[in-house]
């Protein structure tokens, strides 16, 4: 540890950790909706059967029930969006995103602060959904918005231990998000047997990878559309930003540039469970995950995913939760 | 042209003579305004407004809905200070802070100013903010009052007085700097010619003041902090600011810890030990175990690091004593007496509503005077006698018979006015001035400070809870200006 080092407190690297993560989910549902917008168009079916995977994705399918009903375009777009009383729509997670960044300003880029504040207020300033023509566009933007914000950040934060939990949290919750969208999808997709080798089957699966901005990268290296080969590049290759496995590889760095710990070995609870899962996703064959069942695994890459999170919060987080009240109480200017 | 029909209305004008032609250090810009072409001024005014609320300098209302954050009001009609006059202000302050550290730190010590019977023992026990719990305590350097922010008001005399001290927490230093950037920024065209002294120079001098009163414990470079009471604090904008600036770390209450009568923050790897904190927390919440009991916001604990010189603590624990308006109205005599010396700059006359023949004096009076509550601030507690009710009146009336060492009075003000753009043409609008004074080794008067305008018409009240909004205040430089 050299001189200048400067210590991180605990509860800055936890809200840094969260900033990276809110902005990620919001560019994911952002990609997500507006794949389905473009599918819709290809597609003869009815809406419930495509929209619903969206609501499925975000895990929050029973509070959708709850407070719409069936799936329709509005209505998931809506929840997905606009709904403040759903913790994952885009809108709750640009405000999650400013919250953290605004409690944690004098450690981030003024850069940073100012493009997650103007992406918040933007939002903030759409009081009612775009016409359907500007849909697209919208979601475009959001995409385009969250990638400016990490552009932003890997460019104007130095690259020291709060960018490592910056960069950890984003990279936590794009596995988390690639897992999801394909356990839906390949959940899906496989009973319509019917439709495999028709048309249909490759648009389905041409929108997967689209979901994960995949689609171009896995035509350069697998070229036609397999579901065995799919499978492998979205979770085990090493080299696509969205595979789960470049994820947790990156993941890993970060979490051990931040202990010092060598990579390989442990000191924290949370690297020996980084490292169990990076070496499952190094030496695991995607023939005998399919064979054992995508489903099952995936199920339990994203409990793992999810203990994961625990055990950072209680190897590096630790702290209590605020009283609102009393800061509110002592104010002068 | 525009600026033609400005009316001074009578009122002490800080660009302008009563005569209506501009004073030396205004003519300048006042020209410049004259040359821009219809609605310049406005459309600046917007992409000012604009660019605060993109880079989120705002506070937040108490009692407003949930999450409501304003932007403080910016003019971009600057306020002038001349060369001259500043540095009588300049010498004013210095005297002043210089005497009133004097005063808290024997207050705290001897009792000497009470004993010699200069200032009656009963205003001291009895002022809202004084702390038994520092007597005793020798700060490093032995400054109780780091960072200062006084209030000053020009009446239509054309005298500059000293309304409030603000000691203990002063906040606004943010707005004086982030005003000068946006000006820069929107309005370049208005500083050439002029010379404007920089105020950016003030998160330097601050580290550098904080750096300087680390107790000699720390070892090597030390450790400062900033202690925010959170980020849903009015001032948080203001917290977050100026550790960024400073390269600090922004702390609160629950990163940090005492062990063994030393402060700790907890860290990503464990506990890290902290020398100097800038606190902009009040005394009452800093620490449950030596003030308030159900302050969830404080260090257990550190007041007994503090006294034990093992962490300094800017702005001093204690030194509210003196921002009681009673004591205020005392510091001329403190200056006499520790100094030796009138003061340089005059108080506000005050009648003294503890004292009989004052007391009568001002209920007489009410409808003349201004009535403030001894330690309230922020434009609360207080009555502005020309612009009251008669049941507001009466309500004073009662409060002042059942507490009369708790109201002061002052004749009402008639504060000076600067041009301000309100519906799209020029208006004058009373304001104030809260220059910023730093005290380390040395005591340092920022060349600037926080411009506050009242922008409702007729208005004196200048808070920014009760529609105040701020300009950039320029000071000139020997060199360039009168």
């Amino acid at each position: 540890m050299n001189s200048a080092y400067r210590p991180l407190l605990s509860r800055v690297a936890d809200a840094v950790y969260w900033m990276a993560r809110y902005i990620e989910r919001a560019e994911n549902v952002a990609r997500f909706i507006g794949v389905n917008l473009h599918l819709q168009l290809d597609l003869p079916v009815a809406p419930a059967y495509q929209w619903r995977p969206l609501i499925d994705t975000s895990g929050d399918a029973k509070m959708f029930c709850e407070r719409y009903g069936e799936p329709s375009l509005d209505h998931v777009i809506e929840f997905l969006t606009f709904d403040p009383a759903n913790p994952n729509s885009i809108c709750s997670c640009l405000r999650a995103a400013r919250e953290n960044a605004r409690s944690v300003r004098e450690t981030i880029s003024s850069e940073m602060w100012e493009q997650v504040n103007s992406m918040y207020l933007q939002f903030q300033g759409q009081h009612e959904m775009p016409e359907p023509e500007w849909l697209p566009e919208f979601f475009r933007n959001i995409r385009l918005s969250c990638h400016m914000f990490q552009g932003i950040t890997d460019t104007t934060m130095t690259h020291s231990e709060a960018w490592h939990f910056v960069r950890l949290g984003r990279k936590m919750e794009r596995a988390d998000k690639t897992s999801r969208i394909l356990d839906v999808k390949y959940f899906m997709l496989l009973p319509a047997v019917t439709d495999v080798g028709t048309p249909y089957d490759d648009i389905h699966w041409s929108a997967v990878l689209k979901s994960v901005s995949g689609f171009e990268m896995y035509r350069k290296k697998y070229g036609r559309l397999r579901p065995r080969d799919i499978v492998q590049f979205l979770v085990m290759d090493d080299e696509f930003p969205r595979a789960i496995r470049y994820c947790v590889a990156c993941a890993d760095q970060s979490l051990h540039a931040i202990t010092g710990t060598p990579l390989g070995s442990f000191h924290y609870r949370s690297e020996q469970l980084m490292g169990i899962l990076r070496a499952e996703l190094d030496f695991t064959s995607v023939d005998h995950v399919i064979r054992d069942g995508l489903h099952e695994y995936l199920d339990g890459l994203q409990l793992k995913l999810n203990g994961l999170g625990d055990s950072l919060s209680k190897d590096f987080f630790g702290w209590e939760p605020p009283a609102q009240a009393q800061i509110q109480a002592q104010g002068n200017l | 042209m525009w600026l033609d029909a400005y009316q001074t209305e009578g009122f002490h004008d800080e660009m302008f003579e009563a005569s209506g032609t501009a004073r030396p250090e205004a003519r300048l810009l006042l020209e410049t305004l004259a040359s821009l072409e219809d609605g310049q001024l406005v459309r600046c005014q917007k992409v000012a407004e604009r660019m605060l609320l993109q880079m989120g300098i705002t506070f937040n209302v108490y009692g407003d809905s949930a999450g409501a954050e304003k932007i403080f009001p910016f003019d971009l009609v600057p306020r002038i200070v001349g060369a001259q006059e500043w540095a009588w202000i300049e010498r004013g302050l210095k005297q002043r802070i210089h005497a009133l550290n004097e005063f808290i730190d024997d207050i705290y010590h001897d009792q000497k100013i009470l004993k010699d019977k200069v200032i009656p023992e009963d205003i001291i026990r009895s002022a809202t903010f004084f702390r038994p719990q520092c007597h005793g305590i020798d700060p490093p350097r032995r400054v109780w009052c780091h960072i200062t922010g006084t209030d000053l008001v020009r009446h239509g005399d054309g005298q500059v007085y000293v309304l409030e001290d603000n000691l203990r927490v002063p906040s606004g230093v943010s707005y004086v700097l982030e005003n000068r950037d946006i000006m820069k920024r929107t309005f370049p065209q208005v500083f050439e010619g002029l010379d404007v002294r920089p105020v950016d120079v003030y998160p330097s001098r601050l580290l550098e003041m904080l750096e300087s009163i680390a107790p000699e414990t720390a070892s090597g470079k030390p450790i400062v902090v900033l202690l925010t009471p959170g980020m849903y604090n009015s001032a948080y904008f203001e917290h977050s600011f100026l550790a960024q600036q400073m390269g600090i770390q922004l702390v609160e209450g629950r990163d940090l810890v005492v062990h063994d009568r030393m402060v700790w923050m907890r860290t990503t790897k464990g506990l890290r030990k902290v020398d100097v904190i800038y606190r902009r927390i009040d005394d009452d919440f800093m620490d449950p175990e030596a003030f308030r009991k159900d302050s969830m916001l404080g260090v257990p604990g550190l007041l007994e690091a503090y006294r034990a010189g093992n962490v300094a603590l800017a702005n001093a624990p204690g030194n509210g004593v003196a921002d009681d308006k009673v004591v205020y109205s005392y510091v001329p005599e403190m200056i006499r007496y520790y100094e030796g010396e009138d003061a340089i700059l005059p108080n506000v006359p005050t009648y003294l509503c503890w004292r009989d023949s004052d007391r009568q004096h001002v209920l007489a009076n009410l409808d003349k005077l201004v009535v403030k509550s001894a330690n309230e601030a922020g434009g609360y507690g207080m009555l502005v006698g020309p612009h009251s009710t008669a049941a507001q009146r009466e309500d004073f009336a009662a409060k002042i018979e059942a507490n009369p060492r708790n109201y002061i009075a002052q004749p009402t003000l008639a504060l000076s006015r600067v041009p301000t753009l309100i519906n799209g043409r020029l208006e004058g609008r009373h304001v104030d001035l809260r220059p910023y004074i730093l005290y380390g080794q040395d005591i340092f008067v920022l060349p600037g400070g926080l411009t506050r305008v009242a922008l409702r018409k007729g208005s004196l009240v200048v808070n920014s809870s009760q529609g105040g909004g701020s300009k950039d205040t320029w000071v000139l430089s020997a060199r360039g200006g009168a």
